[in-house]
């Protein structure tokens, strides 16, 4: 189904998915404010991290997606919503090491390398912070070719993000969650090595044969 | 004997209840009281339960407060203690209890006590109630997790049970077998533990006055989320070791195989003591949030070894706690 979007309309989606995925943190900033979690920093906690997984999924999406209906145009969303990856899971970390750490930074790094799960999901934030820097178009620019270099950091992300969550639920059996969102991740990165294969065999058999074959 | 009226259904201590200065300074008195209301109060227990069931409200259940087991710290919110809980066989939400337990049966309800005893028995839940006076105590309720409670529990000491069984000498521990019901327990269904949820202690520990066999809290019948209609309370270990919804207590010559043990051993130990210095692997113990103490930005407490409960250190004493978690 071929759709693309006027540019009205194309701001419209835009905009409405901003709101969309704003909702979130409206909604437990409120909620915080008002006093309702029984216990404010795990509710934030569990909030933040399950939404940054959302958004992470979500921006991994398109481009499979973009593939999928040929609509080109998802691919000038992905920045918006990757940018929304790292605001939550910035909200993650924040949390973690304010209302957990009270800012205490010893206290903080004896826990990140204390626990392995802790370790696996503080990589995963460090490793979103060049990729929210390099966003910018001037950043775009700067880095020519290297851009698309550094943000396949991505897929390491990725898993290291499962991995936390993974690590996260282990300890109190509850892997239902773990595994929906694992499986996601993994479909959605190997569609992208289905399609890398693909391709490579594709320009294997458009060129011509090595000399050595063909003797 | 008090009946608490409170117009909103939550039981904050009003001046005026706490218990008079002469029953905390005199034992004489509160034994006397004690024995003057054992009578009135396992009626009383008898119409509260049933109209309870009956109608499915909250019912009260007045105990005389035990003035050895009090402690001045603010009391949790009835609120929040019976909105934020652990009880998987309901969900793995902390407000799953809460919305999902409304479909366990509590009446009638038998307790099957047995193995190692020379007088094995099948208690109805009557029985149960007026096997000794009802006493209300202020626990402190520190969960694994990294959080607390202060909670009015309603109960008395589980060792005036073991002791009507009477434990043969092989009894060397006790373990409590909560109910798993699927047609009652939505959470059964799931495959985050096994089932049914199974407990236990060391028989020194159970004989402890601290445990408690509960029935009730804040003065009432105890809610189906908080483990109705009858279960443990042990103050000095992590709040997954006292079972609730209990249906059988076995007396065995080996340690039982434990609910979150026998899953992950290396995160549960058996014995799970409150204790600052043993980490989970994957928290600091050390600290803790008082649930409905500030918000945000309240600063931790300092978790107590024992829960602050040191009358238990003597159970322990030549064991490596780092060992025996």
């Amino acid at each position: 189904m071929a759709f693309n979007p006027t540019p009205k309309q194309f701001r419209a989606i835009k905009a409405g998915l901003f709101m969309l995925a704003l909702l979130p943190f409206l909604r437990m900033a409120c909620l915080t404010a008002a006093g309702v979690p029984v216990d404010p920093v795990a509710f934030l906690t569990h909030g933040s991290g399950d939404w940054a997984l959302y958004l992470l999924c979500a921006t991994l999406a398109i481009t499979p997606l973009r593939r999928l209906t040929g609509w080109n145009w998802l691919v000038r969303l992905r920045r918006m919503v990757g940018l929304y990856t790292f605001f939550y899971a910035f909200m993650h970390f924040t949390t973690f090491f304010w209302f957990d750490h009270f800012f205490d930074v010893a206290a903080m790094w004896k826990d990140v390398l204390k626990r392995p799960f802790i370790t696996v999901g503080f990589a995963a934030f460090v490793l979103l912070v060049p990729l929210a820097v390099t966003s910018t178009n001037a950043m775009i620019r700067r880095l020519g070719r290297n851009w698309a270099r550094l943000h396949k950091l991505i897929y390491a992300i990725a898993p290291l993000a499962i991995l936390h969550y993974w690590w996260m639920k282990a300890g109190k059996h509850d892997f239902e969650q773990p595994i929906l969102w694992g499986t996601v991740v993994g479909v959605l990165l190997l569609l992208r090595v289905w399609w890398s294969v693909a391709r490579t065999r594709a320009n294997i058999e458009k060129r011509p044969a090595p000399a050595s074959v063909r003797s | 004997m008090l009946i608490r009226k409170n117009p909103n259904g939550i039981d904050l201590p009003f001046p005026s209840e706490i218990t008079p200065r002469e029953v905390y300074e005199g034992r004489r008195a509160f034994l006397a009281k004690v024995a003057a209301t054992a009578v009135a109060g396992s009626s009383l227990w008898e119409m509260a339960t049933r109209e309870a069931f009956a109608q499915g409200t909250v019912q009260k259940l007045p105990a005389t407060r035990n003035p050895a087991f009090v402690t001045n710290e603010k009391q949790t919110p009835f609120e929040d203690a019976t909105h934020y809980n652990n009880f998987y066989e309901f969900g793995t939400d902390k407000s799953d209890p809460a919305a999902n337990a409304g479909t366990l049966r509590t009446r009638p309800w038998t307790v099957q006590v047995e193995g190692e005893v020379k007088k094995p028995m099948t208690l109805d839940l009557d029985r149960l109630v007026k096997l000794a006076p009802l006493e209300e105590r202020i626990y402190r309720l520190r969960c694994v997790e990294g959080w607390s409670m202060v909670i009015p529990w309603v109960g008395y000491s589980l060792s005036n049970l073991i002791k009507q069984v009477e434990p043969t000498g092989n009894a060397k521990f006790i373990e409590f077998t909560s109910l798993a019901d699927r047609s009652q327990m939505p959470g059964v269904k799931s495959r985050v533990l096994e089932w049914p949820y199974v407990e236990g202690l060391r028989m020194d520990e159970a004989m402890h006055p601290l445990a408690l066999l509960t029935v009730g809290m804040y003065g009432q019948v105890l809610p189906n989320q908080n483990g109705a209609p009858v279960r443990i309370i042990v103050p000095w270990k992590y709040g997954f070791k006292s079972a609730k919804s209990i249906v059988k207590i076995r007396f065995l010559r080996d340690q039982p195989r434990t609910a979150w043990n026998g899953i992950a051993p290396d995160e549960y130990g058996f014995y799970s003591n409150v204790n600052p210095n043993v980490d989970h692997p994957r928290w600091s113990q050390a600290t803790e949030r008082r649930i409905g103490e500030g918000g945000l930005f309240t600063p931790k407490r300092k978790t107590l070894m024992f829960n602050g409960y040191n009358e238990v250190a003597s159970l322990y004493t030549g064991m490596d706690l780092k060992k025996f978690y």
